[in-house]
């Protein structure tokens, strides 16, 4: 290295234990490379360094010229002086140069210096001092002017100009030594094997830089937030429901939950239909071999689905278990009709049916895509996913729905709660969940929840004391609130920025 | 669910005071109804009055109209208790005589008569606004309900309710100046704004229904409009109702609610004059409307059990007269309350609808909390999901980005631009999607990678991405024809090497699943672990590039079958995804590994 400045700066401290300024010792090295050798120092806690600003007076190149050669005027003088017996005006620019001639003679008779006699210049005085050479040799000395009248004069006749000086008042370190030791950034294996580590003096490493990119596989952020989901599900003692199926019947996802035919959300406009396969079979019994469905287990009475589809006939078109129903022909085909489900209750009330084989306490939960024929816009896609819970017991009250949501919503860190009535037609008490977002300073609408009707939940033969609840919400919209995605298509969706994907942090519901 | 718009300060006024929002808010929230808006509209640069805008759950029919939200409000406020609808005896009842033939088009009718009713400019406005909004939401766009209503004074009963050829029906529509037929008005209305979305109900039909009076002036042709000559006006102080429905039970709650609604503005409120239905061929000669409460029984403890609470059937009672309901105690069971269900509550079906409302006049958020206790619940994840979540943490585990592509997606992503045929066989199709982008529920989870791929090329490459998810094939064997199948794929766009490297992550995986390598020169590599093998066998593919693709086969239990393929994309594909670079791909079903 030329000039590694690292030893001299320490051998400059050495003499005493008083600071030096780098201005003062090293007078001619550029403060960067002062700076980088003191960085260096300084990294080892060498020495201790103060940085120091101040402005500085420097001459232009005329003014350099000036201040060795003299002044405009001054060259004026003393061709003026050495012509003797006066000089004729128009030869001066040929002595002393046309730049010269044309500054220094004003300036000359404005001093008196030189007086006009016709066509001649004459000395008015004997000898001058040349007082813009005097200052600007003392400028080039100190750097400085401190009359300020000068220094603006100067300025304007561009003789001299402003800077900023950066200079160092350096101090010895607690771990000053008079020996900068070169240093190694890594340990190896040799000086391992060698045992040279022991003396060798490491470099620290950067800490204010990042480090080399990890490459790293990554969950999408929907799933991450879906799998704290489960967990609380889990943790609550809740089973996965079977929901890997999206085509339903409209008995299945509408018939069955007490969705009377002519509801709006039955129509072409929410709802899609398939129109290939056509036509469905009426609800019956699983397949033996089917590996998805929950096995029935012994001594559980055989399910009778010609009841359960006449039952649902009946509570529709004339009333049955206590309810005077909707009262409208019900029509078979319309049963029969293929959709995409637009809920998964459509599998919640697959599985409270298997119920009713041995009717007995239940928790169930799914988390999974549902499809909507809706106009695609920001807060709106054709699919989403329902986060859904289902539980059934005996003697269960409104008061212990509101309760366990408390608990549920608690462990996503949702302490305010309150329930507005509403309505939906497989469940009554219908209750929507409004939560208290402190972010937002309101109150947001966060789920839907009720007790499953008994129209629906005695149809299939469940035990008029055996009540349901049931909530659900979207899983898009918690996530886009918690992690302020104003558009649901940048979470669902090829359209969906990798570079997100990549970058989402850890979900932790409770926390976040 | 309906939003209605309602004078702010009419509204204050009925009941009885001025709220600020946030106490109006309130009141709705605990009643069951949402406010929207607390509106200030300017419309043509006038200030209107401020609006309230409400949202009213889907089976309140009787909170359809600024009427319906001031009584029942006041109800729940307890300010007024439901009025006593009466039905006048006239001396000759006024009638409707069904011809057989509208059982071709529009079987039932309904009427009613509401008696020196005085208008003004807001009231009127609702009057029309109700009909709109029952025409829309229960009567299912005019489809299954319409209502005409008539200035009695012009008209003249006995009234006739047929069904013609259009041809032979002639008079002059609302608002308008020329006679026309039924075809001329079809024709006339095709491009209107608001009658055009109805002619269909009955365009095609070989008779339209139509309502005379008793000198055949045509009243109305439901469901599409009235005549000119019996239009109401604010004037109007004798209105006759008539009510033309497919569903007879949405018709008399429809009736219900127009009279119950108005009849507080006929000269002795909440007066209704009955009209008589003649229809003998179907069974259908009645008094129409049918205004008194259904009786119901509750009992004291489904209610008490389910509410958590512990109230007395006198205090029960109480609650349901803020609901608009007349209760008392059983004289004949402790445990039964009678409960007379006013003509205006068409949602109350079932004593749990009489539960939940004895829940909101005692206030939701006022019911004691408790915890459902544990009945020995035990938690279990689906099998299936379970597996994918194995499949899942070991692809990211190796570098991989889960991607969520969408489910549905046009047939050309499914089928042409992966070089693959439809044999009608394998898709579910959709009958009605708004785009073309959803056309299938997808086979595989191919598109789905690749136009993530075709979005995301700001993004470096070489990218590695990849889905466990379903895909669904239509299946005959099924109750709902088709079935779900839990598939993996991945996905590397790169410049070079990709082949490799998507063959390496099969290898990883079947290593996690405890599934060994087998091919025909090296035999059985580690056999003593497991029972589970697979091997690849080169493949012709349409989808990928000749000679760089495998099928995969796996043999578990000593049976073998093919789950899946892998290799380099064909330049067509990628020409049809617009990708740059090649893509090497896997797709595989999981649901052998169950």
């Amino acid at each position: 290295m030329e000039t590694d400045l690292t030893n001299p700066i320490l051998d400059a401290l050495s003499a005493s234990d008083a600071p030096i300024l780098a201005s003062k010792a090293f007078p001619s090295i550029p403060s960067l490379k002062v700076k980088s050798a003191l960085d260096r120092l300084g990294s080892r806690q060498m020495v201790d360094w103060k940085a120091l600003e101040k402005e500085i007076v420097t001459l232009t190149k005329e003014g350099e010229e000036i201040a060795a050669n003299g002044s405009h005027e001054a060259k004026v003088f003393a061709a003026v002086v050495a012509a003797m017996d006066g000089l004729k005006i128009a030869d001066l620019p040929n002595i002393v140069g046309k730049d010269n001639a044309k500054v220094g003679q004003g300036n000359a008779f404005k001093r008196g210096w030189i007086k006009k006699d016709k066509d001649l210049l004459r000395a008015s005085t004997e000898s001058i001092v040349d007082e813009t050479q005097q200052i600007l040799i003392g400028v080039q000395k100190t750097k400085a002017l401190s009359d300020a009248k000068a220094l603006q004069d100067l300025k304007r006749r561009k003789l001299v100009s402003l800077a900023k000086e950066h200079d160092y008042e350096i101090f010895k370190g607690p771990k000053y030594a008079r020996e900068f030791v070169k240093e190694e950034t890594d340990l190896t294996p040799e000086m391992i094997a060698s045992g040279s580590w022991k003396t060798t003096a490491f470099k620290s490493k950067n800490f204010n830089a990042k480090g080399a990119i990890t490459p790293s596989g990554t969950f999408h952020p929907l799933n991450k937030v879906r799998q704290e989901f489960r967990n609380i599900f889990f943790e609550m003692g809740f089973e996965e429901m079977p929901t890997n199926r999206f085509v339903e019947t409209g008995f299945w996802n509408f018939d069955a939950l007490f969705v009377p035919q002519q509801h709006p959300a039955r129509d072409l406009q929410d709802t899609f239909y398939i129109s290939d396969p056509a036509v469905a079979d009426g609800p019956r019994a699983d397949a033996p071999n089917d590996p998805h469905c929950p096995k029935s287990k012994d001594g559980e009475k055989p399910l009778d689905y010609q009841e359960y589809w006449d039952n649902v006939r009946e509570v529709h078109e004339h009333g049955k278990f206590g309810s005077i129903g909707y009262r409208y022909p019900w029509s078979a085909d319309e049963s029969l009709r293929l959709v995409l489900r637009t809920h998964t209750t459509s599998i919640s009330t697959y599985m409270l049916h298997k119920l009713a084989a041995n009717p007995r306490p239940a928790r169930y939960f799914s988390i999974d895509r549902v499809f909507r024929n809706e106009a695609v816009d920001a807060t709106h896609l054709a699919e989403f996913h329902q986060i859904e819970g289902v539980i059934a017991d005996f003697g269960l009250t409104l008061g212990g729905l509101i309760g366990f949501m408390e608990v549920f919503f608690a462990k996503m860190g949702i302490h305010q709660l309150r329930f507005k009535p509403a309505y939906n037609p497989y469940t009554e008490p219908s209750m929507e969940i409004f939560g208290y977002h402190a972010g937002l300073g309101k109150w947001v609408e966060i789920g839907n929840s009720g007790m499953f009707r008994p129209e629906m939940l005695e149809s299939m033969g469940l035990p008029k004391g055996l009540r349901v609840y049931g909530w659900g919400l979207s899983l898009e919209r918690p996530t886009m609130i918690k992690y302020a995605v104003s558009n649901i298509r940048e979470l669902l969706g090829h359209k969906v920025d990798l570079n997100f994907i990549e970058s989402n942090p850890a979900v932790r519901l409770e926390k976040d | 669910m309906p939003t209605i718009s309602v004078d702010k300060a009419a509204l204050f006024k009925e009941l009885g005071r001025d709220y600020t929002t946030e106490e109006f808010d309130e009141l709705c929230f605990e009643f069951g109804i949402e406010l929207d808006e607390d509106d200030r509209p300017i419309v043509d640069g006038v200030q209107e009055p401020p609006q309230l805008k409400i949202e009213i759950p889907a089976n309140r029919y009787d909170l359809l109209c600024f009427e319906g939200i001031a009584l029942m409000l006041n109800i729940f406020l307890g300010r007024v208790s439901l009025p006593e609808y009466k039905l006048t005896k006239p001396a000759k009842m006024e009638q409707i005589i069904v011809k057989e033939d509208t059982t071709k088009i529009r079987p039932y009718v309904s009427g009613a008569i509401l008696r020196g009713v005085k208008f003004d400019q807001a009231r009127y406005e609702s009057f029309i606004a109700l009909q709109d909004k029952l025409h829309q939401n229960l009567a299912r766009a005019r489809t299954l309900v319409s209502i005409g209503t008539h200035d009695y004074d012009t008209v003249q009963g006995p009234f006739t309710y047929d069904a013609q050829a259009p041809k032979d029906i002639k008079f002059t529509p609302l608002n308008q100046t020329q006679e026309m037929n039924g075809e001329e008005l079809m024709n006339f209305y095709e491009k209107h704004q608001q009658l055009g979305k109805y002619l269909h109900i009955i365009r095609d039909s070989p008779v339209y229904p139509v309502i005379y009076d008793s000198k055949k002036t045509v009243c109305s042709l439901p469901p599409i409009i009235n005549s000119d000559h019996s239009k109401i006006s604010l004037n109007t102080t004798n209105i006759f109702i008539e009510i033309t429905a497919l569903d007879r039970t949405k018709l008399e709650i429809v009736n219900r609610m127009m009279v119950t609604m108005f009849s507080q503005y006929t000269s002795e409120p909440f007066t209704i004059e009955p009209v008589q239905i003649v229809s003998e061929h179907n069974n259908e000669t009645r008094v129409t409307p049918d205004i008194a409460p259904r009786i119901a029984q509750a009992e004291v403890s489904y209610i008490n059990q389910c509410c958590g609470l512990e109230l007395s059937p006198a205090e029960i009672c109480t609650k349901l007269t803020k609901m608009s309901y007349r209760a008392k105690p059983s004289s004949t069971s402790a445990d039964i309350i009678d409960v007379e269900i006013p003509p205006t509550r068409a949602d109350v079906l079932h004593q749990c609808d009489i539960m939940e409302d004895v829940a909101i006049a005692y206030g939701f958020n006022s019911l004691p909390r408790d915890f459902p206790q544990i009945s020995g619940t035990i938690a279990q994840p689906l099998p299936i999901n379970k597996l994918t979540d194995i499949v899942r943490v070991e692809t990211a585990m190796a570098g991989w980005s889960e991607v969520m592509p969408l489910i549905l997606c046009s047939h050309d992503e499914n089928f042409g631009w992966l070089n693959r045929k439809d044999d009608g066989n394998t898709a579910v199709k959709l009958a009605n999607p708004k785009t073309t982008e959803f056309q299938v529920v997808r086979t595989s989870l191919l598109p789905g990678l690749l136009k993530t791929i075709r979005e995301n090329k700001h993004h470096s490459v070489p990218m590695k991405i990849f889905e466990v998810s379903d895909v669904a094939f239509k299946d005959m064997s099924m109750e709902r024809k088709s079935r779900n199948e839990r598939h993996f794929a991945a996905a590397f766009y790169g410049k070079s090497g990709g082949f490799e490297i998507v063959h390496g992550l099969l290898d990883r995986i079947m290593a996690m699943l405890k599934t060994a390598f087998i091919t025909g020169e090296e035999g059985l590599e580690n056999p003593a672990v497991t029972d589970s093998q697979y091997y690849i066998k080169e493949t012709d593919d349409s989808t990928y590039f000749p000679g760089h693709a495998g099928t995969i086969h796996v043999r578990i239990g000593g049976k073998d079958q093919v789950i899946g393929s892998f290799g380099v994309l064909h330049p067509t594909v990628l020409e049809n995804y617009e990708l740059k670079y090649p893509v090497s791909a896997l797709e595989l079903n999981v649901e052998a590994f169950l």
